[in-house]
């Protein structure tokens, strides 16, 4: 046994002056800042009503909330963004027109969708992790591609197959031939805010909907409670005083701003909130937080870093990429799923071809990298993401006379976003690696 | 034999595509066993270790032949995990850890400890939990037992190499069922100072009954920790030594095959009195390496040593001067004064620089060989530039004419100049590197570590390279090593670095008394 130590001291990490700090956080989160600055410009431009936004951004995060989700566990997993969300969403499109056709309606609909699109999810999930393990470090592209290759068969399946070898006799949905589904699929009546507005079927249009102020004033409640009982159960420690005083003040001004909505009746008690559908979203973040803890979400950060290091200490590679994606592909279709019954109608073959892009970019908005990728992020992406499709059209009308300019600067922004994010991905990469020589 | 062996290999052969790599070995090791395990580069050793440890190049390129017997009973070892569920351990030479881990995680990788929740019930094993407290005291107690007192929670990137390489020994300890490590060159990467402390734990380990076969090319390092020395040659096993009955070279002889001489030259050369590089209160920001204010002379066509302990500043000199560091102070070039952190004016000044970070800095790795000869010298000289009207293109023949003379000059071994250089061994990875260096036709040449990480006759015939450009061309050398002896075969003068500074110049005859003080930082005994 050795008692001495004659290793030289760990040097303490350099702390980092104020101005230095500074700096870095600008570097670390240049994405999010420029988007948060673009959304509040945008906004005074615009000239915006908040109820309007407010309306419009609430229906926006509980559609695409799921979807964005679902990109985090190939990230965390080393494989990157997974572009291959794709052929998930396809499969839920593909349960959505058949659940349709059966006349399945409301929350029983949606539920049978999601319990038959799994193990479509799971299967396309398998296949697509055996590609990208025989593509390792080309995952990206490999998943684009991919999504090329699946936009043929679903074509060939829902323009050739359907109404001929399979058999669908639904004048509304089948083209007036009598083989191919019809290009647009309206989902009204039927599937349509089966999952947003469960109670419909049965006259309950208001069921799990409570308005915004309401939501607001019981959600502080229930942070505060939650908080609380997390630090007596769990840490039985106390936060600082000035942490306390602004999240009591942050708290008592959300409060009193819901309290006049509500005494006032104003248009804010229009605005009503899916609660199911968040409840699916916070019971998602819950098992990814969950799921972190466990061996498995272990492997997968183990294999993200460094695949060579996790096969020799006996981690079945492969296999934990293979699972990776099929999590994310089967929430991924239960995520266009809710997309799409918000929507209430949808592009037969082309609403999920957007769906990787559109999801990528809110996730790396929200600062998220290729190698990183949080719940918060992926959160806040989203709501950045959508703020600025929101306000940039009346922002573009203000300042040019035209909306359509606005749709022109958001469509560029996605695709800008996701150049940029690459690039400054490689850029940091390349930064660490002088750092690691000590340059 | 009187004890029970541990781990018995018999009549262990293996060959690539028909090529023997080995060849009938047989090992006997007891538990609580040193065996250590030298040989040249391409000996077999790392091919022997493979079949032990049941690696995949193994067994996708045909199975092998023999048997191996643990604890008297057939062993059928077809993967890392069967090795692991038998109780080999293995500290590999390059480091299996995760940056972004903690030290617990790293140690517990893949081998963490569980507990259920109630999601595990219904999906198994997989779902179950970390528990990190439980993680937290194991690691501890590894590390408490190598006398480790570093944080079991610090995150491994930023740690020192040192601290790297016991994360993955405790890693091997913490292993409940371990019975023999195997330390695949583990001092390689080490100082000196970390170095004994990796040998005086390989010893701790060794008394809890643990078996160590440890595989390196430093002799005195065999010699002093070993019970039992094998040396493999050419795929076959030489001689197998107990530790008294052997000496360094003796073992030195029996790895290479022929004698081992000193390369001293034939007398004190008479020096010039030209100055060639001239630094005055010369400071580098190295980390790690750090240079306060080095004087320094070196005559032209002068061969001059500069040693001392690492961490010290030793390497930081070259660095500084070749501009890869930040640096401040004066030098004079033949006179003339040069301007510092300018990697390419160094160059263009005649200087060339031979990296101690052979993977690092000093080799494009996924780069042929022939590119890595030329690109300096393309980039900095305009060497190998055919120019058609505004356009530059690289002299293909000329590139392939150069890099055969110098495979040829320097007995490159490689399968031709178009290898990828990743491929290659350390010793011809460093050919390749003085090969670049000397398609600059230097008027200096800075040499550091040139035989750092590489096996006793490469290491020979790169010193005689030095040597021999020194003595033939007239190329004054600036070599910097931690090996003393190395640099006393070799150089004129050598100076001893300690603290950021030059504790003093001797010549190479100096006596051992001498150098160990100036490396102590102690002045040189009055009157000697």
């Amino acid at each position: 046994m050795l008692t001495q130590n004659s290793l030289p001291e760990v040097e303490e990490h350099k702390r980092l002056t104020n101005k230095e700090a500074a700096i870095q956080f600008l570097t670390n989160n240049m994405v999010t800042i420029m988007f948060v600055v673009l959304v509040l410009a945008g906004f005074l431009v615009a000239g915006m009503n908040p109820f309007l936004f407010i309306l419009d951004i609430v229906a926006r995060m509980s559609r695409n909330s799921f979807l964005v989700l679902s990109l985090i566990i190939p990230v965390v997993a080393g494989m990157g963004l997974n572009f291959s969300i794709v052929l998930g969403a396809m499969a839920g499109q593909a349960l959505l027109i058949f659940v349709t056709h059966w006349g399945i309606t409301g929350l029983p609909g949606i539920l049978l969708c999601i319990v038959l699109v799994t193990p479509l999810s799971m299967f396309l999930g398998y296949l697509t992790g055996k590609l990208f393990n025989k593509a390792k470090g080309q995952e990206m592209i490999a998943g684009l591609i991919l999504a090329f290759f699946a936009q043929g068969i679903y074509e060939l399946i829902f323009l050739q197959l359907v109404g001929g070898i399979i058999p669908m006799d639904n004048r509304v949905l089948i083209m007036s031939s009598g083989i191919g589904v019809r290009t647009t699929v309206d989902l009204t009546g039927g599937l349509k805010y089966g999952l947003d507005w469960p109670g419909q079927i049965w006259g309950m249009p208001n069921l799990l909907r409570p308005t915004f102020p309401w939501t607001l004033i019981v959600g502080v409640i229930a942070v505060i409670v939650g908080f609380l009982v997390y630090r007596f159960v769990f840490k039985g420690r106390m936060p600082s005083l000035p942490s306390i005083g602004a999240g009591l003040v942050a708290a008592g001004l959300i409060v009193y701003w819901s309290a006049i909505q509500i005494q006032q009746e104003t248009m804010m008690m229009m605005v009503r909130i899916p609660l199911l559908t968040w409840i699916v979203i916070l019971t998602l973040c819950l098992f990814i937080v969950f799921f972190s803890r466990t061996k498995l979400g272990q492997d997968m950060r183990s294999v993200g870093q460094d695949r060579h290091v996790a096969a020799v200490s006996g981690i079945q590679v492969d296999r934990v990429r293979v699972i990776a994606i099929m999590m994310s592909m089967v929430m991924a279709s239960w995520g266009h799923i809710i997309f799409l019954q918000n929507m209430g109608a949808f592009s037969t073959y082309g609403s999920h071809e957007q769906i990787g892009l559109y999801s990528v970019a809110a996730l790396l908005i929200g600062g998220a990298t290729v190698s990183k990728a949080t719940i918060s992020q992926a959160l806040l992406g989203v709501f950045l993401f959508h703020a600025l499709f929101i306000v940039s059209p009346s922002a573009g009308r203000q300042l040019f006379g035209d909306a359509q300019v606005g749709e022109y600067f958001r469509v560029f922004v996605a695709y800008g976003v996701i150049g940029i994010t690459l690039a400054l991905h490689a850029w940091k990469k390349l930064l660490q690696r002088k750092d690691q020589l000590g340059v | 034999m009187a004890e029970a062996s541990l781990l018995q290999m018999q009549g262990i052969g293996k060959s690539y595509y028909g090529t023997p790599v080995l060849q009938d070995i047989n090992l006997n090791i007891k538990p609580g066993e040193i065996h250590a395990i030298v040989g040249e580069n391409g000996a077999g050793k790392s091919t022997l270790m493979n079949i032990l440890f049941g690696m995949e190049v193994i067994h996708s390129t045909g199975g092998f032949d023999g048997e191996i017997i643990i604890n008297g009973k057939k062993e059928k070892i077809d993967s890392p995990q069967r090795a692991m569920e038998i109780g080999i351990g293995m500290v590999h030479q390059e480091f299996m850890l995760l940056p972004n881990y903690s030290i617990t995680e790293n140690i517990k990788l893949n081998r963490e400890v569980l507990k259920p929740n109630f999601l595990s019930r219904v999906f198994g094993q997989k779902i179950e939990h970390l528990n990190m407290g439980q993680m937290n005291t194991d690691s501890r107690k590894a590390l408490d037992k190598l006398g480790i007192g570093i944080e079991e929670y610090v995150t491994v990137a930023g740690l020192p190499v040192g601290y790297m390489q016991f994360t993955e020994i405790a890693r091997e300890i913490d292993k409940t069922n371990v019975k023999m490590i195997v330390f695949d060159e583990p001092t390689a990467v080490l100082a000196e100072t970390e170095a004994e402390k990796l040998l005086e734990s390989m010893k701790a380990i060794a008394e809890e009954g643990i078996a160590i076969l440890f595989i390196t090319h430093r002799l005195d390092e065999v010699i002093s920790i070993s019970d039992n020395i094998t040396v493999l040659r050419d795929g076959k096993r030489v001689g197998t030594k107990k530790r008294e009955e052997t000496d360094v070279y003796e073992l030195a002889e029996l790895m290479v095959g022929r004698k081992i001489e000193k390369m001293v030259h034939g007398e004190q050369r008479e020096l010039k009195n030209e100055i060639a590089l001239k630094t005055e209160n010369l400071v580098v920001h190295m980390p790690g390496e750090k240079v306060n204010g080095v004087n320094l002379e070196v005559r032209k066509g002068e061969f001059l040593g500069i040693g001392g302990l690492a961490g010290q500043g030793k390497v930081g000199i070259a660095n500084g001067v070749m501009g890869l560091y930040p640096s401040r102070g004066q030098v004079w070039i033949n006179g003339s004064p040069l301007s510092l952190n300018d990697p390419g004016e160094s160059m263009r000044q005649g200087m060339a620089y031979v990296s101690e970070d052979r993977r690092g800095v000093g080799l494009l790795l996924d780069s042929s060989i022939e590119l890595n000869i030329v690109i300096n010298a393309l980039h900095n000289q305009k060497k190998f530039l055919k120019k058609y009207g505004f356009f530059k293109f690289q002299d293909t023949k000329g590139i392939r004419d150069h890099a055969l003379k110098m495979i040829k000059e320097l007995d490159i071994r490689c399968t031709g100049p178009g290898q990828l250089v990743k491929r290659l061994s350390g010793g011809n990875q460093q050919k390749v590197c003085i090969a670049r260096a000397l398609t600059m036709e230097p008027e200096i040449l800075f040499v550091s570590e040139p035989t750092r990480g590489i096996d006793v006759g490469a290491k020979r015939l790169v010193l005689e390279t030095l040597v021999k450009l020194n003595e033939e061309l007239g190329m004054t050398i600036v070599m910097t090593s931690s090996e003393l002896g190395e640099l006393r075969s070799v150089c004129d003068r050598i100076a001893i670095v300690s603290e950021g500074n030059i504790s003093g110049v001797l010549p190479p005859d100096g006596s051992d008394v001498d150098f160990g003080l100036l490396m102590a930082g102690q002045q040189e005994r009055r009157g000697a």
